[in-house]
């Protein structure tokens, strides 16, 4: 197995990997059945998916010669991002119709009564 | 490079299935935050459809496009869960 075709199988596999991930991504958007799971399948689009692709992007680009750094621009771009943008949309959404927000977890036991600081 | 040539119409078709499915709850969703993250949805995977028509064609044009997409798309969804929090952006 020479160097040309490894390259060929990487780049099929993470191409592959990236196209299948956004696609999951798209179809828990489509099909889950509350906000809070419905932002939980994006999130492996933009992540996993478009981050398999932009890799995959790099390394062909390098290969075939003319390498660029506009891939590793948009996907810190997109990574550094994506978080804040789902933090303020679940804000807002919580905002809008409080019971969305998620129960309190159940206090199981009493507190530890407290330790004495040395 | 046959491969990945012969694998990435595959993967340009499933991505522009996830964008259809990102589209449907677009119009659909019940409230308007699903219709928020759908639009958020939609950016990122014309980001990735971008990336990989580049690829598709051995050209770098797309990429100064996908950057302008993932700028402004942070930008809308930002100033849209803002309208949301405080029905108004601009105070």
């Amino acid at each position: 197995m020479n160097a040309a075709l490894l390259l060929d199988w990487l780049l099929s596999a993470l191409v592959i990997i990236g196209a299948f991930f956004t696609l999951v991504g798209s179809i828990g958007l489509a099909k889950l059945s509350d906000l809070l799971k419905r932002l939980h399948g994006p999130t492996k689009a933009s992540t996993l998916g478009v981050g398999c692709v932009l890799i995959a992007s790099m390394i062909y680009f390098a290969a075939t010669g003319e390498p660029s750094a506009h891939e590793l621009l948009i996907s810190l771009f997109l990574f550094m991002t994506a978080p804040v943008a789902a933090h303020l949309l679940i804000k807002g959404a919580i905002r809008g119709e409080p019971e969305l927000a998620p129960p309190d977890p159940p206090q199981s036991e009493p507190p530890a009564p407290d330790v004495k600081h040395r | 490079m046959t491969l990945l040539h012969s694998v990435l119409p595959w993967a340009i078709g499933a991505v522009a299935l996830a964008m259809l499915l990102a589209l449907w709850r677009l119009l659909r969703g019940p409230t308007l935050s699903d219709r928020i993250l759908s639009l958020d949805t939609l950016y990122v995977n014309a980001i990735a459809l971008l990336i990989l028509v580049g690829m598709r064609f051995s050209t770098t044009l797309f990429f100064e496009a996908a950057l302008i997409i993932a700028m402004l798309g942070f930008v809308g969804t930002v100033a849209l869960s803002k309208y949301l929090m405080r029905g108004d952006i601009i105070e």
